[in-house]
């Protein structure tokens, strides 16, 4: 199958056009915002950052009538761990992104559109302003797009360092100049969303697949994949196995494919313990799970797990899984934004027991309560970080309680390097 | 310490300013913009910042201290920034912590006498197919082992590398 996003020598104006791009701007532009709505709809592309929410309908939420102006941001602050193919979009195909936001902000009747980007991609924002002074060189970015009427400015904006920015009322906050923190909704981004205006947030991945879309067809795009999970996908891999990186599959491949066919196989020597399928924040897959599983929204859910950003952390039998738990568990510590009583506590206390547990000085007790205190944050705070939190410790503790049992009993890892040899 | 911005930088946030709608949204970039200057943001930089924009010392304070990329005290001319989150940890990111805190003689968060190295540890870095992975300053160095770990300290040390304006 030919790729749709990763594509090789499309990463400069010249190639991009070489390749066909700005062709379904052209074609967009031509069209009415109602009819590309129904195309993205028809397409059955999903939110590709982790919540997989239909995109066409997203688009269509915004008001059709009513003043003011709208917004189109784009959600660059990949930071969920394990996550690294927006990245690659931006470094291998920027003006896709470009594109399918000029497309999206005349869909949704947005003349401004903003890429929010994670402040450590410091190289990939630099690119991003370069490929949008080419494309604003040419008329695609600026006043009457193509003689169209229709104006449409870009800009790039780099976040400073905070994993919760990815959620994007947190991202619209920081956008705006303050801290990160999510917004009780409703009202949705929709509604209310930028500067109080109507706004659609979408994924790198999700956007940079909206030109294909408007030019091959809805219906093009939604034979690719499953009936329910249309299109390619992202697949970022990590851990131990021989080729890491990111690979477009079809969704509903099989993992078992994406592991040995692309990924080659897990290293020399290594054997499989546990898959983390959508990035750090989803439920853990045993690997017997995982060998049986495809890859798509409705399989992974059934398996008890999600689809999420698409990372797929492969994790061998020489890790131990309550470190692993605890090196997650600081992170969503230091992530959480504090608003909300129950994760900004429970990933703390979540922290501590387990350091407790790693470090020798835990009990049988202490595996309960961390299951207790997971069950006390679910649902129950503004936004899913510390459903985030809790998924993995509920997982990690049920498919693997064994490992938690020794370490409650004494029976330690060695511990970490301490710095002296 | 009075601190003074520039009318360099004035001019620059002017036009960060204008490309939002609500000129306060450019907060973050000027922070970024000012942080260039002295590698750190001073409480002094913050106050002047905060009153030529116009707005309350506390927004500003409240933003430098949430976001991490905001250095709240000097950092060397090299900020060394090892992930240690779940991919760069299975691939060893323990153990160059652990290199560098023995060859640096720091512990995180620290800075050597000479100025020349901060060590810390930071959250996912969105490369994680090429992990164990560090950032410096804003470069990233991915694929690490002790080798190139050793062979970019000396490189530093030399000069070889660009590191932060001081």
């Amino acid at each position: 199958m030919e790729n749709i996003l990763l594509k090789d020598k499309v990463a400069g104006l010249d190639g991009y056009f070489a390749a066909g791009g700005y062709k379904p701007l052209k074609k967009a532009l031509g069209m009415t915002p109602a009819d590309l709505i129904e195309e993205v709809k028809k397409s059955g592309l999903r939110g590709r950052g982790g919540a997989g929410f239909p995109t066409g309908l997203k688009w269509s939420f915004i008001p059709k009538d009513g003043q003011g102006p709208r917004y189109i941001v784009c959600n660059a602050d990949e930071g969920e761990p394990g996550t690294f193919k927006d990245r690659e979009v931006i470094l291998k195909n920027p003006h896709a992104l470009i594109e399918g936001m000029a497309i999206a902000g005349y869909a949704i009747g947005a003349s401004r559109g903003y890429i929010y980007i994670r402040g450590e991609f410091a190289a990939e924002a630099r690119l991003l302003e370069e490929a949008i002074a080419d494309a604003r060189g040419r008329g695609l970015i600026g006043a009457n797009l193509l003689g169209s009427g229709f104006d449409f400015e870009l800009s790039v904006h780099r976040g400073a360092g905070a994993y919760i920015c990815g959620e994007e009322t947190a991202l619209l906050e920081s956008l705006e100049g303050f801290k990160g923190q999510p917004r009780l909704k409703p009202p949705f981004p929709a509604v209310k969303g930028l500067f109080a205006s109507p706004t659609v947030i979408n994924n790198v991945e999700t956007l940079a697949a909206v030109p294909t879309i408007i030019e091959k067809g809805g219906a093009w795009y939604a034979a690719i994949g499953t009936p329910k999970s249309a299109g390619t996908k992202l697949f970022c891999v990590s851990g131990p196995v021989n080729k890491p990186g990111v690979y477009e599959l079809p969704l509903g491949v099989a993992f078992r494919e994406l592991l040995e066919k692309h990924c080659g196989g897990l290293k020399e020597g290594k054997k499989l313990k546990a898959v983390i399928p959508g990035g750090s924040s989803v439920p853990v897959l045993t690997a017997a799970e995982a060998m049986a599983v495809a890859l798509d929204y409705e399989a992974l859910a059934a398996a008890g797990s999600m689809l999420g950003s698409g990372a797929v952390i492969i994790i061998d039998e020489t890790q131990c899984m309550v470190k692993l738990l605890q090196v997650l568990a600081r992170f969503y510590h230091h992530e959480s934004c504090g608003q909300c009583t129950p994760c900004r506590e429970g990933c703390g206390w979540i922290e501590k027991i387990l350091d407790r547990l790693e470090e020798g000085r835990g009990s049988a007790a202490d595996i309960d309560l961390l299951c207790s205190v997971a069950d006390g944050m679910k649902g129950r705070t503004i936004c899913p970080l510390a459903d985030a939190m809790a998924m993995p410790v509920l997982s990690f503790v049920k498919k693997f309680r064994a490992e938690f049992e020794a370490h409650a009993a004494g029976r330690c890892c060695p511990p970490e390097p301490a710095g002296k040899h | 310490m009075a601190f003074t911005l520039t009318n360099e930088f004035k001019a620059k946030a002017d036009k960060l300013r204008a490309g939002y709608p609500r000129p306060d949204a450019a907060l973050i970039p000027l922070l970024q913009e000012l942080q260039k200057d002295r590698g750190f943001m001073a409480e002094e930089a913050m106050d002047a910042l905060a009153a030529y924009l116009g707005l309350p010392y506390a927004r500003v304070k409240a933003v430098v201290t949430f976001y991490t990329m905001f250095n709240r005290a000097p950092v060397g001319k090299y900020h060394l920034q090892v992930c240690r989150n779940i991919s760069c940890h299975m691939a060893g990111a323990p153990g160059l912590l652990a290199r560098l805190r023995e060859k640096l003689a720091i512990e995180e968060g620290e800075t050597t006498k000479d100025g020349l190295f901060t060590l810390s540890s930071v959250e996912c870095l969105g490369a994680c197919g090429a992990a164990p992975v560090m950032q410096v300053n804003e470069d990233y160095f991915e694929k690490l082992d002790e080798k190139k770990l050793d062979d970019l300290l000396e490189d530093m040390r030399h000069g070889r590398l660009r590191g932060m304006a001081r």
